[in-house]
């Protein structure tokens, strides 16, 4: 990383770029200041550099003639092309870098990426403080700048509708005359017909996602902008010269999204909306200027004949308005081309970024964006010079470098720096550099955690001082609460809901008071998800008020949207909880039903469905006001309106009781089944939603089901291209499932089995997962004799042709052989035939689902007494073992142990003492699968049938068996830590111990754990007095590994056997006394830890004799100070206790809980709690006895 | 560092569960008061035990107790003042 890296450049101050990273790029040459010259010509200028990503749309087809095509095309639709290219259902894009797909920034949609167009707005006054004010903005003024800003957003629509509409600049038309009545001082923009169709009518509509309901509002604020070409971006100098504030913006290319050197005290990141003259480029060939310009003398001498003429002066006062030729027209502030921070120094700094920052250490990294932010620290000022305000604010910046780009240690200890001294930095310093950093466009999940962490702690030790900056907090914390990520969501609560606490109800909604109808819908949802989390910080009832009257705002509609969008927020965060405040709330949003704006009525029904779905199953009461227009409503809206009605409808019904809901929902059920056939995707989603809702309810009844609802409901839904829907397609199955529930298996299943032998594969996996389903919860039992028949033949077709393999169709195909159970035998040889031919399938994949097949239906065959047909596919199976794909051999493994299981040891062909000689070495195979199947059958074989095969078969096994012992997976090892015990019990403890004893010398720890773990459970199956001779032996081996392996051993031993420890102690107890003062300390760790399960073994079985000798021992080790000892040291203690009692161990204790030593004090206090947490009153009889009068306890020495 | 922090802080929960545990800083008048409500709510748990103080005192099971529960406040009396509390330094 460190050194200066060629070529990296011109890349190194473009800081702040939003392709720069701090790596070095691949496509990149190394030696481009070689071939480049770098003599500050560009090679390239002139050239046309970028390729507009979206040029596509724009280009004509070659194909092309007089606009006509000669040959038809049909291509997708534009959604269809996108459809993954964001939202829940995005895919990667494998051509991003790796530090870019890190980067938050990149994986957001648009709409999310508005974060960047707010600003931190400056502080807010403290009304709460002593003298009122203290020098920030007031709430007065704030709802000023709102009304301004939305003055100049409808100025500026209007202005862009004119041009839209042609220029009419002449015309001097009266802004307000077009149908709009401004008369009662309403300053919102006037809705235009037009534009209110298009806003909620054609356009996608959307009723779960809010987002892509927003998105379309954004579409709207900037159309112009959006949709200009690049061709069209070089403004026509007339037209600038004129009126250069409606002059539209040019479109942004990659290139010139540069951020510009901040020049202020507090780096300020160029914001999106504040974008300041970006240096633009002009595309080769797009700029007509030129042939615009004034012709020069020189030219205009060698046009003109020079005898004869003569030159005139100008007039006095003429002024020429000259362009110099070939430039074209230049922005408004433009000072010459610069590049970027070239004379910044620190742009210098950018060539040779290290980690290493004075005063800060060496970091983990250190970003080209950082030196924005934090290159302050590297320009070597003095610091003796400096004022205390300049060394404070030093000092946070590298405690913010360090918690940001530190390492562990680092950052724990800058943070806790950060936190105690918030209160000496003050919040205005901490938050001046704090929250920008926050703004950063390359901000990676990290770092914005850590930030978002230090803000916490911050907030925490401030308390009230935060106030003036709570909302430029919010600005930068509420985009948390709509990012993807579930643990920024609730890191975001968590600040906004801290920072409610710190502030006050009153404050928050002062301060967010202002946005609540802010012109940009962004800030208004987010403001509404903020608020949201403040009423669930702060409590329902506190805030209702505020919301009451928001939501009957008659001043703006987009305080209503926005107040009714709070309520819909709080049931989605807090569930359940808001039932107390239910009335309230829907009280609050009642009216809100029949606004004169739809966007306000959807809002409010989707709000409704909100407070439904947290309140269920119960509530109803407080619905009842609204029922009618709820009901009533749903008659009246179409498209968007009526999907979210129905909604609200849908989490309605389940709350009522049988006689209500079968009422309501007949009332609704004829809108629904109308629906059926809406081409809306949401309104699909809605309506399947509705009915598998009303299906759940007891007033529907299954008749009303049938004759009504089914007959549509598989016309619309069950066809081929639902199931090729990726987002339908699980609604559609879910919805079914719900509506079999209520109409029968038979009734359901009956109408879809046929599709299993359809053309399509989709279609047919779509059938297959929905039987399963209904299958697997309501059984098989209405089935009858023509169904079972149609759902074999076509499960067996849907298996057979399957092209990609997939496990939903074994599921479906085992569910179904399960539930119909002995029904199943007539078409068992017909199933096994398939299976068999499969099992010889030339794919490995075919082979390995025809194993899995057999595994999950061989119960089933038993029950069938098709042992003949089981023991012929065990033998295929057998003849299978060879096989090269671990995954097949592993599924061939898990099939031959389900036959074993059910056929039983002694009836199982091939015979077992057959099949065990060819598993001896594919347990040597280190894949996991085959690995787990393996040792599996292996230890049932072992269990249950040990004496087919001969002992030396057996020791084999038990060496191959010392290898899995290393396995990754659990499981695995404790399979063969079982399988040990097994043999051991079968061919007797001798010989397995020899293995196991003998395994103790090997290096690994992992295998040395598990042949401890193992020697224990053979002590266990073999009863201890078989082992323990052999393993106490063993300890006189003068080998460390050994001898802790033994401790070890005899560890899990005594903690398998309980209370059989009883008639080993005394055996044991001179073992342990070497162990315990031995000078190893790991040693007298694993000592313990045998004392420990020994003393809890007997405890209360009369061996206190051996334990107060063990705690003599045990004693000294107190002082010990590595965890892993110590803890063991004290667990062993506390056993001990356990098993003398713990008056006789506080005896020890009072000695040392008030030694001048606090390294003494420290470990007997340990002791102390330890006894008084586990066994407080049988402490009280032993107290010590004090000799102050009003220490002593009388009443003890009462004697009757 | 990171371990003497951690274990303060389980020393504060565990605090906050059992009032009388204690730590190298508790002080004996902490300790003594302790040992004092602890002794005194074992008597009033053990209903024989509080038989026989009473037979003992010659009054009541219940007066005992309430004279027992009232005994809890400032059981060795008010705690010290500051300058004597050295170790808290």
């Amino acid at each position: 990383m460190a050194g200066p890296r060629a070529g990296k450049k011109s890349m190194a101050n473009g800081s702040g770029g939003q392709n720069t990273s701090s790596k070095q790029s691949l496509t990149e040459a190394f030696d481009k200041d070689l071939y480049d010259g770098n003599n500050g010509v560009e090679k390239y200028a002139g050239y046309n550099m970028s390729i507009a990503a979206n040029e596509d749309e724009e280009m004509q087809d070659a194909g092309e003639l007089n606009g006509r095509r000669l040959v038809g095309q049909y291509t997708a639709s534009k959604d269809m092309l996108n459809e993954f290219a964001h939202g829940d259902t995005a895919e990667d894009d494998i051509l991003q870098s790796r530090e870019q797909q890190a980067q938050i920034a990149s994986r957001e949609t648009g709409y999310q990426r508005r974060r960047f167009d707010r600003r931190l707005s400056p502080d807010r006054a403290d009304p709460f403080t002593k003298d009122g004010a203290n020098g920030g903005v007031a709430y007065k003024d704030v709802m000023k700048e709102r009304e301004l800003e939305r003055e100049e957003v409808r100025i500026k629509r209007l202005l862009e509708d004119r041009e839209k509409k042609g220029n009419e600049v002449l015309d001097h038309q009266p802004t307000l005359k077009d149908g709009a009545t401004v008369t009662d001082g309403n300053k919102t923009p006037p809705m235009e017909k037009k534009r209110k169709r298009r806003r909620w009518g054609d356009e996608e509509p959307t009723i779960k996602k809010e987002e892509e309901e927003e998105k379309e509002e954004e579409k709207k604020v900037v159309p112009v902008a959006k949709k200009k070409s690049r061709w069209a971006s070089s403004p026509v100098p007339e037209v600038k010269a004129d009126e250069p504030a409606a002059a539209a913006e040019p479109v942004r290319s990659r290139w010139d999204t540069t951020a510009l050197p901040s020049s202020g005290a507090t780096p300020a990141p160029a914001t999106n909306g504040a974008r300041p003259a970006a240096p633009m480029t002009f595309a080769f060939g797009t700029d007509i200027s030129a042939r615009n310009a004034p012709l020069s003398d020189e030219q205009l001498d060698m046009m003109l004949p020079s005898v004869g003429y003569k030159i005139l002066e100008p007039p006095p006062g003429y002024e020429p308005v000259r362009r110099p030729v070939g430039m074209p027209a230049l922005p408004t502030g433009y000072q010459g081309y610069l590049v970027p921070e070239a004379d910044n120094s620190l742009a210098m700094m950018g060539k040779q970024v290290s980690t290493e920052i004075p005063g800060v250490g060496d970091l983990q990294f250190f970003k080209d964006e950082d030196i924005k932010y934090f290159g302050k620290l590297t320009d070597g000022a003095n610091e003796n010079e400096m004022t205390v305000e300049e060394l404070k604010e030093r000092k946070i910046m590298r405690l913010l470098l360090k918690v940001k780009n530190g390492t562990p240690p680092m950052r724990k200890t800058a943070l806790r720096q950060l936190t105690d001294n918030a209160r000496q930095f003050g919040p205005g310093p901490l938050f001046n550099q704090l929250l920008p950093l926050l703004m950063e466009r390359t901000l990676e999940d990290q770092e914005r955690h850590l930030l978002v962490k230090v803000i916490d702690r911050v907030l925490y030790k401030l308390d009230d001082l935060v106030r003036p900056y709570v909302h430029k907090i919010l600005v930068v914390i509420e985009p948390l609460l709509i990012d993807q990520d579930y643990y920024a969501r609730v890191e975001g609560r968590e600040i906004i809901s801290n920072l409610s606490k710190a502030a006050g109800l009153a404050h928050m909604i002062s301060t967010m008071r202002p946005d609540l109808d802010h012109q940009d819908e962004y800030v208004r949802n987010t403001t509404a998800r903020a608020f949201a989390v403040v009423a669930s910080a702060l409590g329902i009832p506190a805030l209702l008020p505020f919301l009451r009257a928001v939501c009957r705002s008659k001043k703006s509609p987009n305080a209503r949207h926005t107040g009714v969008k709070i309520v819909q927020q709080i049931p989605i965060l807090m569930g359940c909880a808001i039932l107390p405040h239910l009335k309230g709330l829907v009280e609050c949003i009642g009216e809100n039903l029949n606004d004169e704006q739809p966007k306000v009525r959807m809002v409010t029904a989707l709000a409704l469905a909100a407070l439904a779905e947290a309140a269920s199953p119960y509530g109803i009461e407080s619905f009842d006001d609204i029922l009618n227009p709820l009901w009533t409503g749903a008659r009246r809206q179409r498209g968007k309106a009526l999907a979210s009605f129905l909604k609200a409808v849908g989490y309605v019904i389940p709350l009522m009781d049988e006689e209500y809901s079968n009422y309501y929902t007949s009332q609704i059920m004829e809108i629904v089944i109308r629906e059926f056939q809406s081409p809306d995707e949401d309104m699909k989603k809605v309506v399947l939603k509705v009915v598998s809702q009303c299906a759940g309810t007891a007033g529907v009844t299954p008749v009303y089901l049938k004759d009504s609802v089914l007959p549509e409901f598989f016309k619309h839904f069950w066809v081929r291209r639902i199931a090729l829907d990726k987002r339908n397609y699980r609604q559609v199955v879910d919805t079914t499932v719900d509506l079999a529930q209520k109409a029968g298996v038979a009734e359901i299943v009956g109408r879809i089995v046929n599709n299993m032998k359809d053309e399509n594969e989709a279609y047919r996996k779509m059938t297959v997962e929905t039987i399963d389903k209904v299958i697997s919860t309501l059984g098989a039992h209405d089935v009858d004799q023509r169904l079972e028949e149609q759902l074999i033949d076509g499960i067996l077709v849907a298996f057979q042709d399957q092209t990609i393999e997939d496990p939903i169709v074994i599921d479906g195909f085992a569910t179904i052989v399960n539930a119909l159970g002995e029904r199943t035998k007539t078409y068992l040889p017909q199933i096994v035939a398939t299976v068999l031919a499969r099992l010889n399938n030339k794919s490995a994949t075919v082979r390995q689902q025809a194993a899995d097949l057999i595994s999950r239906i061989t119960f089933v065959m038993q029950k069938c007494d098709e042992d003949p047909q089981l023991i012929k596919l065990a033998q295929a199976l057998y003849e299978y073992l060879g096989e090269e794909y671990p995954e097949v051999l592993g599924s061939i493994l898990g099939a031959l142990r389900a036959i074993v299981t059910v056929v039983g040891l002694t009836a199982m062909q091939p015979p077992i003492k057959d099949l065990l000689p060819r598993l001896t070495p594919i347990l040597r195979n280190r894949h996991e699968k085959v690995q787990e199947n393996t040792i599996d059958l292996v230890g049932r074989i072992a269990d249950r049938g040990a004496d087919y095969v001969n002992p030396r078969e057996w020791m084999r096994i038990c060496f191959e068996l010392l290898d899995m012992l290393k396995a990754h997976k659990k499981g695995i090892r404790r399979a063969a830590n079982n399988t040990f015990g097994y043999i051991a019990k079968a061919i007797g403890p001798q010989d397995v111990l020899a293995t196991l004893l003998g395994n103790l010398r090997v290096q690994e720890r992992q295998s040395r754990v598990c042949t401890a773990v193992a020697i224990g459970i053979v002590a266990e199956t073999c009863a201890p007095f078989t082992v323990l001779p052999a393993v106490m032996n063993e300890y006189r081996v003068p080998e460390l590994n050994v001898q802790n392996g033994i401790l070890k051993a005899l560890s899990f031993m005594f903690e398998y056997i309980g209370d059989m420890a009883k008639d080993y102690v005394y055996a044991i107890t001179p073992l342990l006394e070497d162990a315990l003062i031995d000078r190893d300390q790991v040693h007298r760790q694993t000592a313990a830890s045998v004392v420990k399960h020994v003393a809890l073994g007997c405890v209360g079985l009369d061996c206190e004799d051996a334990m107060i000798h063990l705690l003599n021992l045990l004693w000294p080790n107190l002082f010990e100070t590595s965890p892993h000892v110590i803890d063991r040291i004290v667990e062993a203690i506390e056993g001990i206790r356990n098993a003398v009692g713990t008056p006789l161990v506080m005896n020890y204790v009072w000695a040392g809980l008030f030694h001048p030593a606090r390294k003494v004090r420290h470990p007997y206090w340990r002791i102390y709690n330890d006894a008084y947490v586990q066994s407080a009153d049988a402490m009280v009889p032993v107290y010590p006895q004090f000799e102050e009068e009003n220490l002593r306890r009388h009443e003890l020495e009462i004697f009757i | 560092m990171a371990d003497k922090l951690r274990a303060q802080q389980q020393l504060e929960a565990l605090q906050a569960r059992y009032i009388g545990i204690g730590s190298a800083d508790t002080t004996k008048h902490e300790w003594t008061s302790n040992i004092a409500r602890d002794s005194l709510s074992s008597y009033i748990g053990h209903p024989p035990m509080l038989q026989y103080m009473s037979i003992g005192l010659g009054q009541p099971r219940e007066k005992t107790r309430v004279q027992l529960l009232e005994r809890m406040i400032q059981p060795v009396g008010p705690p010290p003042k500051v300058s004597w509390d050295i170790r808290r330094a």
